[in-house]
């Protein structure tokens, strides 16, 4: 059977001199080659690099091909500007494969190989909360896009900061007033059973309790799972709305599903856009998804009242008008939770500079310097809105976006104040030795 | 929901997921029956075969039964000939040593998924149904379309089981399965057969998985779920047996269905792979197949 088999190649070659010599001579002019050469100027002409902890591959490539156009995007206006403190910035690139372990695994590589000044741009909970540790332990700024209420429940550590996105529990609280008042009071709650949707198990009840709402059901579904007529039979016949909450690539067979299920009859159903990002909403399917209603960071369609800074904002991302890419009206965008990396980067150089950041050095001085800022108005740098900033609990609050799905296209009906999304806060990550 | 059309309900998708199941886990089966190669990139071939579904029925205009009925005919082929390929440049070879054609499948697995990614994209593509008919019960509606789906894998399976049983094809392919060497004496062409079967075991998978892609979704990382269950299912069933992997995946897609709806999913999982334990401690064969000899 194993008579193809040939002893490795490897092993029964030796090493030539002529063989020995090339290689030695290849090295050395590897060595000398443009790319190699130091930085001859003085440091502080030395781009500032930040890390880019990108989901390239793995559940969130969807998300992390977006994360980077905008990154890419406000990159290039900052450099246009003239660079952070006067130094271009470089953005380093590498793949999570969204994957925790990876994550921790990128985080050192960025420190140790890549010598980067900080890290910044991770989406999904899990990655986050799993290379946050070490993070804290190689003293590398950590700035997340996740949303995940992780980073404001003090469970993180003083180098791992959220300023450019609200978190899921503001966004909870933010809706659940309107949701009460204007769908229904009898919701069932339907979310992936891991950290991101028991986020919005943990929060949204209380919120909903407070405005007279009531969760008559929680159906948690794994996060593997890709069929769900099976879980629809246990919502209740009394429910006014389903909230719904599911990630990843199933998505479209659940509002299928659903919409088979009830017919034309059934609950109203008010949903959260991550569900559906980098979806068309006119998908085959999803038309049972007409007349509900959803919850967006940022509005994906362009709105009749959208700011000159907003518009803005599209037009370097390279958005249509419906959200899509301008080069492909295929390729959806993630509009509700990027402009999160755009706001993310300003911030970061507004810190730089309220810091005078020189280098690795001043990495302290930098958090510190970002726990610093309270308000951040609206503005070119910070096209969603306005937002405050809690350094205590390095979370951001802002405004959330409910839009109503009407003619295969999301309209926004409704903008929250700061102040709906605000909680008393739970941590004081200052209080660590930085 | 009362207890019997909620019973209804479970035992219809169970239903379905055997259905699929069974065809997936069919085509392992034959592979590794024939072959004795376990191919770890079964689930890639099912992936590919989604991914191409999606392909062809959005390159057809019109209506969504035309693209439907073409992806049904061509992603199979296009996996079937993506497999001869694989077969003919790693597994011959390799001489079919059982070893090595578990780490090149692996590899193979990466290679077929990494491939999807740059080409396809990370996206879920949903596929449109090639007719949308809701049928309402009396307690519920459901899709008509996934009664299709069952009926269609019981004809597919009908005809895997007439070709393998009724066909000088069929007959080959049984007679390389008993005894490779005495095949080859009475003139089989062994290897010809073998590249045969690795393909229609790809095919196999590809057209579950055209079947599936409507109501679930085109996605790069689609392969690993039928993978894990086709494993399952051929442990249990046995080897190498048709009817025990037929079974098999009626008792896995059925538990699967009714447990989870009445318990949780996660017990259903474990039930499964503890059934697994069970028939490799004490029927190492599976429950239809013949001890080696």
């Amino acid at each position: 059977m194993n008579d193809r088999t040939k002893p490795s190649s490897l092993l029964t070659t030796g090493i030539s001199r002529r063989g020995a010599l090339k290689g030695l001579g290849a090295a050395a002019a590897l060595g000398t080659a443009p790319g190699f050469v130091r930085y001859a100027q003085s440091q502080s002409s030395e781009p500032i690099r930040i890390g880019f902890q990108a989901h390239r591959t793995g559940i969130g490539a969807a998300y992390g091909r977006w994360y980077e156009r905008t990154t890419a995007a406000a990159i290039k206006r900052i450099n246009d500007a003239g660079g952070i403190n006067g130094r271009p910035v470089e953005i380093i690139t590498e793949d999570d494969g969204t994957d925790a372990a990876r994550g921790a695994e990128v985080v050192e590589k960025f420190a140790n190989q890549h010598k980067t000044d900080i890290v910044y741009g991770t989406l999904f909970s899990h990655v986050v909360v799993g290379s946050a540790p070490a993070a804290g332990e190689l003293k590398m700024p950590y700035y997340v896009v996740s949303e995940g209420y992780h980073v404001a429940s003090g469970k993180m550590n003083r180098y791992v900061l959220q300023p450019g996105i609200t978190d899921v529990r503001a966004q909870c609280r933010s809706v659940a007033p309107w949701i009460t008042s204007n769908v229904g009071k009898k919701i069932t709650m339907i979310y992936p059973d891991y950290a991101f949707g028991h986020d919005h198990r943990d929060f949204f009840a209380p919120a909903a309790a407070e405005q007279g709402g009531d969760v008559i059901a929680q159906i948690p579904i794994p996060p593997t799972e890709s069929s769900f007529t099976r879980y629809l039979p246990q919502i209740p016949p009394d429910t006014d709305v389903i909230y719904h909450v599911m990630v990843g690539p199933a998505v479209l067979t659940f509002v299928k599903e659903l919409g088979e299920f009830y017919g034309g009859s059934g609950p109203k159903l008010f949903g959260f856009i991550d569900s559906l990002e980098a979806v068309d909403i006119n998908s085959p399917g999803l038309e049972f998804l007409e007349g509900s209603h959803f919850w967006e960071g940022m509005p994906r369609y362009l709105q009749d009242g959208a700011s000159e800074h907003e518009k803005a904002y599209r037009e370097a991302v390279g958005l249509d008008e419906n959200g899509a890419s301008v080069n492909d009206a295929k390729d959806v965008s993630t509009a509700a939770h990027m402009f999160g990396c755009w706001e993310t980067l300003y911030i970061i150089k507004a810190a730089m500079e309220a810091a005078g950041y020189r280098g690795p050095e001043d990495r302290a001085k930098l958090v510190e310097a970002t726990e610093a800022m309270t308000e951040f108005p609206e503005g070119a740098e910070h096209p969603q809105g306005a937002k405050v900033f809690d350094g205590k609990v390095h979370q951001v609050f802002g405004s959330q976006n409910i839009s109503v799905v009407e003619n295969g296209r999301l309209n926004v009906v409704h903008r929250t104040s700061i102040e709906d999304g605000r909680y008393e806060p739970e941590a004081d990550y200052t209080t660590q030795p930085l | 929901m009362a207890f019997g059309p909620y019973f209804l309900l479970a035992s219809l998708e169970g239903l379905v997921t055997a259905a699929v199941l069974a065809l997936t886990a069919l085509g392992l089966s034959l592979v590794f029956g024939v072959m004795r190669v376990v191919n770890v990139a079964h689930g890639e071939f099912f992936m590919l075969g989604a991914v191409l579904a999606w392909a062809v029925s959005t390159a057809f205009a019109g209506h969504p039964s035309v693209g439907f009925v073409a992806a049904l005919f061509v992603a199979p082929l296009v996996v079937g000939g993506a497999a001869l390929l694989s077969e003919r440049l790693v597994l011959r070879r390799l001489g079919y040593d059982p070893e090595a054609t578990i780490v090149a499948t692996i590899g193979m697995l990466y290679i077929i998924q990494q491939l999807a990614l740059t080409f396809y994209g990370a996206d879920a593509r949903p596929v449109q149904a090639p007719f949308n008919v809701r049928i309402q019960l009396p307690w519920f509606g459901y899709s008509g379309y996934k009664l299709f789906v069952i009926v269609a894998a019981i004809v597919l399976i009908l005809a895997a089981w007439f070709v393998l049983t009724r066909t000088k094809i069929g007959l080959v392919m049984r007679a390389t399965q008993y005894d490779r060497e005495t095949a080859q004496a009475f003139g089989i062409p062994v290897d010809r057969v073998y590249a045969g079967v690795f393909a229609l075991g790809a095919m196999l998978a590809a057209v579950a998985a055209v079947l599936i892609v409507p109501i679930q979704q085109a996605h790069y990382l689609m392969g690993r779920d039928p993978l894990l269950l086709s494993f399952i299912v051929v442990i249990i069933g046995g080897l190498g047996s048709l009817r025990g992997t037929v079974i098999a995946a009626l008792l896995i897609g059925l538990s699967d269905g009714i447990i989870s709806v009445f318990f949780s999913p996660t017990l259903a999982k474990m039930l499964a792979t503890g059934l697994v334990a069970m028939v490799l401690v004490f029927r190492p064969q599976g429950l239809f197949g013949v001890p080696a000899r």
